[in-house]
């Protein structure tokens, strides 16, 4: 991991941070390209590629059809020949159109001709819900892609970490999935100037605590954030630890975390059910067992359709207040 | 049925004597090899199914050989003939077959995932029409790369059922990518006529996308050669993708175990086939009859491949299996 030198941090989005670490990528080696669905003159919906393609022509920065599949496919064999593509999936819920792909050929290709092709591209592609865009625009699947080997898989939570997270995935000689939560494409956070890159499968102390571990992911750091804060009001200090990656996972420090807090609640964006929450748990129920003075604990989605209506939709994501509740009962407050 | 559509400047004085051999010798190779192959399962020495390629060796050889070594193709679950027409050799194919360390793939892909980088063979892939992408990507590298490689994507016309065919055939010929989709139509999906599963025409479907679309004799190699030529050389210009549908008929069953087949197709089809259309019978009458090779020479041709299998085999049978700390290497590329 190389570091950032201290005097030339500045604030800028999860959104530029992104852009920044495509752009310095495609500087940095000619092999980078990006390909989707409006990914060059709109720079995506979110706008999070403006700029782009003035930068380096719609020969590195390919507006597509709207053939998700068929990109991913390019992808893997572009990526089998010589070049590092990047394919951008505008939602998250489309990542279902490029199954096959990822995980019948770019996750097995490396496997299966014993160790002699190589699949180094990025799917980037997006996670979250409450934007009120119902069903098929708002689910967060990175634990359909967790699933398999053969991908890696990043779910960054700040500008910081998504850009020097980013810079590894595309340097990474594997498929990598991306997932950026859209609600985050406007946080703003300090980003340095200079070069860094961060190591995929290493996760972060993000806040430190003794009381009890909060595992957040994306999106859900924030919550924790937010849950962490109102905890210190009532006197129990929470430790936020983000695996940033969920694979390969760091089971050494969310392992580390439980141990020293002796409790701990997993909060991911993603279907609770079968989940990368469960996954985690998990880790921790193993790893910290005699450790533990209550039961692990895991808020995820709610296990339905992301429903359109405000007032439903914001009861599907775990909140602030969930999580201090239940921290509260863990620690034996009521 | 297929001649119509042979374009007058194909110019069979323009191949030289030993290039005709060498095309009758590999047609005889991948003859025996199955033959081998075929020998291997009924005698319960291989693990698992293969699936044959006698009957279509016409198009294979015919297609690989305008084909450079660095060019890419990718290939099918029927793959043997692909992957030994475009350079692979019997003892590591053989040993893939079984499983063994000295394997293609060191016994990880089998019989179905045969991939030879060296060879420019990118993988044979057992989801039908899977590699589609594969092909067409590596098609879009050449180009961006400025290699001149082209890419052959095989597959039958059961494949032509699988929407990615049209995401990746709309987008070849939207950028004009050197890639050549070589559609063997054997006339069975699996079990199952193509005429039952097939609306319209299968050139139609190609043609829709306005790529250069031809037809040939899938049994005469002299056919498909010429033909295939031409497809590569425009390709390699510059102009573009193209279509070659190859009439053609699998010999034995989907897969070796497929014995008994009366309920899908007549004795009376397969004897046609086999008496009158073997693409190696006939193509040795016709340089019998032109004083290219005597009956001698084809014999001793056969012969050589006979004994060239029969050692293959046997080293494949002696070869030694992966070490069991093999099975998670190459999950991750370094």
């Amino acid at each position: 991991m190389s570091t950032p030198t201290k005097e030339s941090v500045r604030e800028i989005t999860f959104s530029q941070a992104v852009n920044e670490a495509i752009a310095e990528e495609m500087e940095r080696d000619e092999h980078v390209f990006i390909i989707g669905e409006d990914v060059a003159e709109a720079g995506t919906p979110f706008r999070v590629l403006s700029g782009l393609v003035d930068k380096f022509g719609t020969n590195r920065v390919i507006d597509s059809p709207i053939s998700e599949a068929g990109i991913t496919g390019m992808c893997v064999g572009a990526a089998m020949t010589g070049m590092r593509p990047i394919v951008d999936i505008m939602f998250g819920d489309f990542i279902t159109l490029t199954m096959d792909q990822m995980v019948n050929q770019a996750a097995k290709i490396h496997y299966m001709s014993g160790g002699k092709l190589k699949v180094p591209m990025v799917m980037r592609t997006t996670l979250g819900a409450t934007r009120r865009s119902a069903a098929q625009h708002s689910q967060s699947l990175h634990a359909w892609v967790s699933h398999v080997p053969g991908l890696k898989v990043v779910v960054p939570s700040t500008p910081y970490d998504a850009k020097g997270l980013l810079k590894s995935a595309i340097r990474d000689n594997n498929p990598v999935v991306f997932f950026e939560d859209k609600l985050s494409f406007q946080l703003k956070g300090p980003v340095p100037e200079g070069e860094y890159t961060i190591p995929l499968g290493v996760a972060d102390v993000k806040r430190k605590g003794t009381d009890i571990t909060l595992v957040g992911t994306s999106s859900m750091v924030d919550i924790a954030f937010q849950a962490a804060n109102q905890l210190a009001q009532i006197g129990i200090s929470a430790e936020i630890v983000d695996p940033r990656t969920t694979t390969p996972l760091d089971h050494q420090t969310i392992i580390n975390s439980a141990k020293k807090t002796s409790r701990a609640i997993v909060i991911d964006e993603g279907y609770e059910q079968y989940g990368t929450t469960a996954e985690i748990a998990s880790v921790i129920a193993d790893g910290a067992f005699y450790y533990l003075d209550a039961p692990v604990k895991r808020m995820g989605a709610m296990n339905v359709p992301i429903p359109f209506s405000p007032a439903l939709e914001d009861l599907t994501v775990p909140t602030a207040e969930q999580v201090v509740a239940m921290a509260k009962h863990l620690c034996g407050q009521v | 049925m297929t001649n119509s559509t042979l374009p007058p400047v194909l110019n069979m004085d323009a191949v030289d004597r030993e290039q005709w051999i060498q095309m009758y010798q590999q047609m005889v190779q991948i003859r025996t090899f199955e033959d081998n192959a075929n020998q291997l399962y009924l005698s319960a020495k291989m693990p698992g199914l293969t699936h044959m390629y006698s009957g279509q060796e016409a198009v294979a050889v015919g297609v690989c050989e305008a084909l450079e070594r660095e060019d890419y193709i990718t290939s099918t679950h029927r793959g043997h003939g692909h992957c030994l027409a475009k350079g692979a050799e019997f003892k590591p194919m053989f040993a893939e077959l079984l499983g063994k360390e000295a394997g293609y793939c060191r016994g990880k892909g089998g019989s179905m995932h045969i991939a030879d980088q060296e060879s420019g063979n990118l993988g044979a892939n057992a989801i039908v029409g899977g590699s589609a992408g594969i092909a067409t990507g590596a098609a879009m590298s050449a180009a961006m790369r400025g290699s001149k490689q082209v890419a052959v994507c095989f597959f039958g016309e059961g494949a032509l059922g699988q929407g990615l065919f049209y995401e990746v055939m709309n987008m070849a010929q939207l950028w004009s990518l050197p890639v050549i989709y070589v559609c063997e139509n054997n006339m069975y999906n699996e079990y199952t006529h193509y005429s039952e599963t097939t609306a319209g025409d299968l050139m139609g479907r190609a043609q829709a996308f306005g790529i250069h679309s031809v037809e040939v004799n899938g049994q005469d190699v002299r056919e498909v050669y010429l033909t295939m030529q031409q497809l590569v050389a425009r390709a390699r210009a510059g102009d573009g993708p193209a279509f070659m549908l190859a009439h053609t008929y699998r010999f034995h069953g989907h897969h070796v175990g497929d014995i008994d087949r009366a309920y899908y197709r007549s004795k009376e089809e397969e004897k046609e086939w086999k008496n009158n259309r073997d693409p190696i019978k006939n193509f040795g009458a016709w340089l019998i009859d032109k004083n290219i090779a005597d009956q001698g020479l084809l014999d001793n041709i056969t012969e050589k491949a006979g004994q060239e299998a029969e050692d293959a085999v046997q080293f494949a049978l002696d070869a030694p299996y992966p070490l069991t700390e093999e099975v998670d290497y190459h999950v991750y590329a370094d």
